[in-house]
């Protein structure tokens, strides 16, 4: 069976002036998978989707979005491919019926008043769809933003940060809607924060100032970091984290709640440099570690190159 | 209730930070910066010299019936005179209106059959000299000044023993007739004129804010992810301001006929065509604009910076033929100009779309060039 790739594509590169934003990126997604796309601020995701949908002209890169040649044929894709920007970016003086029927018409949609009224029902607003989009609260504008942009029935969707900002119970409900949506086959590219939300998705890319640091399933992300991390339970863990760090073996000593990760990928020196703190006051055990260590420790070793 | 509301006394510490934040600020915005600098110096040198209010070397047609020496002489002085530029000389009062009501001279002077003989026969003879006063204000020294000229040129004519000709009364008879505007109400000039001067700064600021709006609120982002061409955008963000355009038109219309009692002469139809000519142009003039600025202040500074000179060198508020050569030149280029013309042309000249229909070209010119200067800047990507 051939694997069918929404996203296919290499060396995407964006330059502004003489920062690479993004640095010869590789990413595939394939067809009906929540691909999840993380990495610190500034790192490129934002540029990178803009690439892929037309709005940045790339400086260097080739592959398909789609099908279609994500360089040339950029018009095309934009009919097929759902964008959500990170800062609600439609019409807060129309109401939501008018943001909607505004988006359908842009994309000619066939049958454009029944599928503006589907679309309102689902989002479940059909009592409030003459309110301005300005007067709703950041839950209800996500909501109303993420069925914009599926008016024209995109095969591939591109979302970034869609739940910053959202609070939990919009998030989960959110999180809930993209999977369904994904097994019907759509393709989701997701940019987010939140280690739980890049535990839901099927596969993962980690970029850090412009680079792809790492990719594939949360497993393997986690596997692939080779990082032995031990959680630590007790009074003055600041304390402890401050003794800890710059000891030879200890990559990363971090306050996770009220526990303390300490972490490196060298398992025997990590051992060595926590051996003298072994001791009654703390409760230490080997965990396996979770994306979030992960994460840190692929922050923490990639440098700034923007910075002089 | 006897407590007392406590306020926090003014601080120079808080003023200070605000007065840095502003230069900060003005600092960062550096084409904002330049304009408030740049756009005084520009407009004090450009009007400074332009403008003039006693306009001089204004067109003249003569029509010469009389093939005399005394005739020739008004001629010739004609030709030398400060006021007066000698164009051509008409043939028939045919030609002669026609070239006035084109806009083509301002004066045509005509010197009746006879003149010599009735000249030297003692009757003083009538000089007729037709002014285009649309524009009261361009015409009145020029008049003001012909019956010297008249006596001064005729004078080396009139010596020895004809002397006594050049009587107390003067040797002609000279009758002026102010066309399209007998009594001089600068009313019918400057009203029409407002509805351009209004249409100009009411479209292109409409316009010009139209595109920077979107950029600013970040709603640009949204509408470039979505297949759109930019002719689309453009024309679409156009169209519903020329129905405001016209709401103005109107509203300007019937005031000048009830409130000011306008003359309207010419037809009607062929005024909301050239208003719809005018309008566009000054939408696509803002919708350029709109394209080029990064944000809405410097949109409205673009705005101002048309707006002046459409003001003060397109003939409304100071007579066009006034104003140096290069000064007409810009003028030329400007619609509202063209527009003042036309309006002028219709409402006192009753003029039809024969005589207007150069204008009317030059308006769409204007609006084709500056429309695809807009399309050409709008930009497709966020780069």
């Amino acid at each position: 069976m051939t694997v069918s790739f929404a996203i296919d594509v290499r060396g995407m590169t964006k330059r502004f002036g003489e920062q690479t934003v993004v640095n010869g990126i590789d990413l595939q997604v394939r067809s009906g998978e929540v691909y999840g796309f993380l990495g610190p601020n500034g790192s490129g995701k934002t540029t990178f989707i803009r690439m892929l949908c037309g709005l940045l002209a790339a400086d260097a890169g080739e592959g398909t979005c789609l099908g279609l040649d994500v360089i040339r044929e950029s018009e095309s894709i934009k009919r097929q491919v759902g964008y959500m920007t990170q800062r609600f970016s439609f019409y807060e003086d129309l109401s939501i019926a008018e943001n909607l029927d505004f988006v359908a018409r842009m994309y000619a949609v066939e049958n454009r008043r029944e599928a503006v009224r589907d679309s309102i029902e689902r989002l479940g607003l059909a009592g409030r769809q003459k309110q301005l989009a300005g007067e709703l609260s950041g839950g209800w504008k996500q909501r109303l933003a993420l069925a914009a942009c599926m008016i024209h029935h995109p095969k591939l969707l591109l979302l970034d940060e869609p739940t910053a900002g959202v609070d939990p119970k919009a998030r989960r409900d959110f999180w809930e809607q993209i999977h369904e949506l994904a097994g019907q086959g759509l393709t989701f590219l997701i940019t987010t924060h939140y280690m739980d939300e890049a535990e839901r998705c099927d596969r993962l890319a980690y970029l850090s100032y412009g680079n792809l640091l790492t990719r594939g399933t949360a497993e393997e992300v986690v596997a692939g970091a080779g990082l032995t991390t031990w959680r630590v339970d007790g009074p003055d863990l600041q304390e402890l984290a401050r003794l800890l760090r710059g000891r030879a073996g200890v990559q990363q000593a971090v306050a996770f709640g009220t526990r303390l990760h300490v972490s490196g990928t060298d398992a025997a020196a990590l051992e060595r440099a926590i051996a003298p703190f072994l001791t009654e006051r703390h409760s230490w055990q080997q965990i396996k570690p979770g994306l979030e260590d992960v994460f840190i420790h692929l922050m923490g070793s990639s440098k700034d190159n923007f910075s002089q | 209730m006897n407590h007392t509301k406590k306020r926090i006394p003014l601080s120079f510490a808080r003023f200070w930070a605000i007065v840095i934040k502003e230069f900060i600020q003005m600092r960062r915005d550096r084409l904002t910066f330049g304009m408030i600098i740049g756009i005084p110096v520009v407009q004090l040198m450009l009007f400074g010299y332009a403008i003039n209010g006693d306009p001089k070397h204004l067109p003249t047609a003569v029509l010469l019936a009389d093939n005399s020496q005394q005739g020739r002489s008004l001629l010739s002085a004609l030709k030398n005179s400060d006021y007066f530029t000698f164009v051509r000389e008409v043939k028939s009062e045919a030609d002669a209106d026609a070239a006035l009501a084109t806009g083509e001279v301002q004066f045509v002077v005509t010197i009746p059959e006879n003149f010599g003989r009735t000249l030297l026969r003692g009757d003083r003879p009538t000089v007729l000299v037709e002014a285009d006063a649309t524009d009261p204000s361009a015409t009145g020294n020029a008049i003001a000044s012909l019956r010297t000229l008249l006596e001064s040129a005729l004078r080396q004519d009139l010596k020895g023993p004809l002397a006594f000709l050049a009587g107390s009364d003067g040797p002609v008879n000279l009758r002026v007739h102010a066309r399209y505007n007998p009594e001089g109400i600068s009313q019918y000039n400057i009203v029409p004129g407002l509805m351009g001067v209004v249409l100009t700064m009411t479209m292109v600021m409409i316009t010009g804010l139209a595109i920077t709006r979107e950029r600013e609120r970040g709603t640009m982002e949204n509408l470039l992810s979505m297949p759109t061409r930019p002719l689309e955008v453009l024309l679409g963000k156009i169209i519903p301001y020329i129905l405001v355009g016209y709401i103005q038109v109107g509203l300007i219309l019937i005031a000048a006929r009830f409130l000011f009692r306008v003359p309207m002469n010419g037809s009607i139809p062929l005024l909301m065509l050239t208003s719809l000519l005018f309008i566009a142009a000054n939408l696509a003039m803002g919708i350029t604009f709109s394209t080029l600025a990064k944000n809405q202040l410097q949109a409205v500074q673009m705005t101002f910076f048309f707006f002046l000179p459409s003001l003060l060198l397109s003939g409304f508020m100071f007579p066009f033929r006034g104003m140096p050569e290069w000064a007409q030149v810009i003028g030329e280029v400007l619609p509202l100009t063209h527009f003042l013309r036309v309006i002028r042309g219709i409402l006192l000249k009753g003029n039809g779309f024969t005589e207007v229909v150069l204008q009317l070209w030059q308006i769409i010119l204007f609006a084709a060039v500056v429309l695809t200067i807009g399309v050409k800047r709008y930009r497709r990507t966020l780069d």
